[in-house]
């Protein structure tokens, strides 16, 4: 068999590893466009802060790991793909052909369609080549004005911080990561920011961004023009699903079924580009986070290696350092309907606990300020744990959700 | 023969001794609060449940690992946190379904159980015999596995 994957994150990587595992005699050719050796996202905060050099975000430590695997990687972008004659087409021209091919192109930033947004002095923060560009630019007394305050924003806070940028956050929302955490625990999170000495305007916009000599001039809808030396923009990202418009079935990501398959047999996708199968309501959506595109890349290269494993699901479910402050997010915990609730609010402390429930089940949760355990609260999720008694204490008292875990243990 | 942590809440009094001997041996101090291993008291049932990392064949955290910082100790069977490349990233603590990986903030790091590397310390600190450290075979592991599973989301056929 000939194996080809297109994406060298997570889900590409654990897939090629898979493949080899289980083929030991396969070709199978990994293609990436970034110039770099296979790396995670996850850590570019801590390679801004200094605590790691680039080599510590490579998702692979072991050295010439790809090599020793005899996994084939291609630094190429993928332009084109023929599936009726099983080909691909790089951008030198050349053909290469695959018996499966599985498509892990992830997903890349995006920014708004606001005047001055294609300057050279704005950048994203989701590549290395991106987290070169903020060391050059962001350091001791530059003003640096962060656009979105979600996940990305959040984590690379405290980097910015330590850097000793005069910094400002402008988040169009009402608060904080409003894609993980509630209004609650939102609003403490801006509040803490601020304490910390980062200026935190939501509900602002950015109308528009020009040259003023050195530096950028950034028209904010409501607020004093403000002129600053780099201006990040995490306002959010897309699925790369370029490759598969028009010819495989696609919504916001690729449509693939509980295989990972695509709407071509050969075709498998996984990853961020694809609209997996979500645990909490069973329907199909991307979810963009680092333990799905690792399951993704499992199931689909078992299937696409004569497998048979079909995807329960994974758990929507996020962890975030912003300025030291944790917070975490797991399955339903917008809540769901006639479900209850129960929560736990210590402001002064920071400690914050949300927990959604249907009928005796726990089956969303949000956290902040909580650094042990959390991963019990996955564990109520996924099991569908009847709680029993233990839904009464709860209500009570949400933070005891480690002993409701453990009494199906000692029960 | 590989041996895992065997553990009889039965027998367990809440000393708290496996938790000071964790912390001491893996933190450098007695802080029950420092340790890998934590004993859950049910006041209402007068009971107490030592809980800590079963080291599972799943090995969520080690998937979910995004800079391959833990890493399967193959003499201990333990999965093993490897400090220099933990970013702190914290996708471990809320990918392990047992809550058994917990984030140091003193350290910027993650913790959990490693068996010691082979001598685990709760085991030898308790004074009831609640730790044990036996043949695997020989152990509950079998029970803690099935409980283990009952965790797993996918429903495998592999060919």
């Amino acid at each position: 068999m000939n194996y080809v994957i297109i994406g060298t994150g997570p889900a590409g990587v654990v897939a090629a590893e898979t493949l080899r595992q289980r083929e030991p005699t396969s070709a199978i050719t990994l293609i990436g466009d970034e110039p770099e050796l296979p790396y995670s996202r996850m850590a570019i905060p801590y390679h801004l802060i200094g605590d790691i050099a680039e080599e510590g975000t490579h998702l692979r430590k072991a050295p010439a790991h790809f090599e020793r695997e005899r996994i084939q990687h291609i630094q190429r972008h993928v332009t084109n793909i023929q599936a009726n004659t099983h080909q691909l087409t790089l951008d030198d021209g050349s053909q290469l052909s695959f018996d499966r091919l599985l498509i892990a192109t992830g997903s890349r930033a995006v920014r708004p369609p606001l005047p001055g947004m294609d300057l050279t002095g704005v950048t994203n923060c989701w590549t290395l080549a991106d987290a070169r560009r903020i060391i050059a630019k962001a350091n001791a007394g530059d003003e640096v004005i962060l656009m979105g305050a979600g996940f990305i924003g959040c984590i690379i806070l405290e980097a910015l911080a330590k850097r000793g940028v005069k910094l400002t956050v402008v988040e169009m929302e009402n608060r904080m990561v409003p894609r993980m955490m509630d209004e609650q625990s939102g609003g403490l999170l801006k509040r803490w920011c601020e304490q910390q000495g980062v200026r935190v305007l939501t509900s602002t916009k950015v109308k528009s961004v020009s040259i003023a000599g050195e530096k950028l001039a950034v028209e904010l809808d409501g607020q004093p023009a403000m002129q600053v030396d780099l201006l990040i923009c995490a306002t959010g990202v897309k699925p790369n699903i370029e490759l598969a418009k028009g010819w495989l079935q696609t919504g916001h990501g690729i449509l693939v079924n509980r295989r990972l398959q695509t709407s071509h047999p050969d075709i498998f996708a996984a990853g961020d580009v694809a609209e997996g199968r979500d645990f909490s309501t069973g329907d199909y959506s991307v979810q963009a986070i680092q333990p799905t595109a690792v399951e993704h890349g499992f199931i689909a290269a078992t299937n696409m290696s004569g497998g048979n494993y079909l995807h329960q699901g994974s758990i929507n479910m996020n962890v975030l350092d912003t300025m030291g402050l944790i917070s975490a997010s797991f399955g339903l915990w917008q809540g769901v309907e006639n479900g209850e609730s129960a929560t736990l609010n210590d402001p002064e402390h920071y400690r914050y606990i949300n927990l959604q429930f249907k009928g005796d089940r726990l089956v969303g949760a949000n956290t902040l300020g909580m650094t042990q355990h959390i991963g019990a609260l996955r564990g109520l999720i996924q099991n569908r744990t009847r709680l029993g008694k233990w839904k009464a204490h709860l209500m009570d008292n949400p933070s005891r959700f480690m002993e409701a875990y453990l009494q199906q243990r000692v029960a | 023969m590989q041996k895992s942590l065997h553990i009889d809440p039965e027998k367990c009094t809440g000393c708290l001794q496996c938790e000071m001997a964790c912390s001491y041996e893996n933190e450098g101090i007695f802080n029950p609060s420092k340790s890998r291993i934590k004993v859950f008291t049910f006041h209402d049932e007068g009971r107490f449940v030592p809980y800590t990392c079963t080291q599972c064949d799943e090995a969520w955290c080690m998937q979910a690992c995004p800079v391959d910082a833990i890493v399967l100790n193959f003499v201990t069977g333990a999965k093993d946190i490897l400090n220099d490349r933990c970013v702190g990233c914290k996708v471990c603590t809320i990918a392990c379904p047992f809550g058994t990986v917990n984030y140091n903030t003193a350290t910027g790091k993650v913790i959990k159980c490693d068996l010691c590397g082979g001598d685990p310390k709760c085991a030898e600190a308790c004074p009831t015999s609640a730790i044990t450290y036996i043949d695997a075979n020989a152990t509950g592991l079998e029970r803690m596995r099935m409980w283990a599973a009952k965790t797993d989301t996918q429903v495998s056929t592999h060919a």
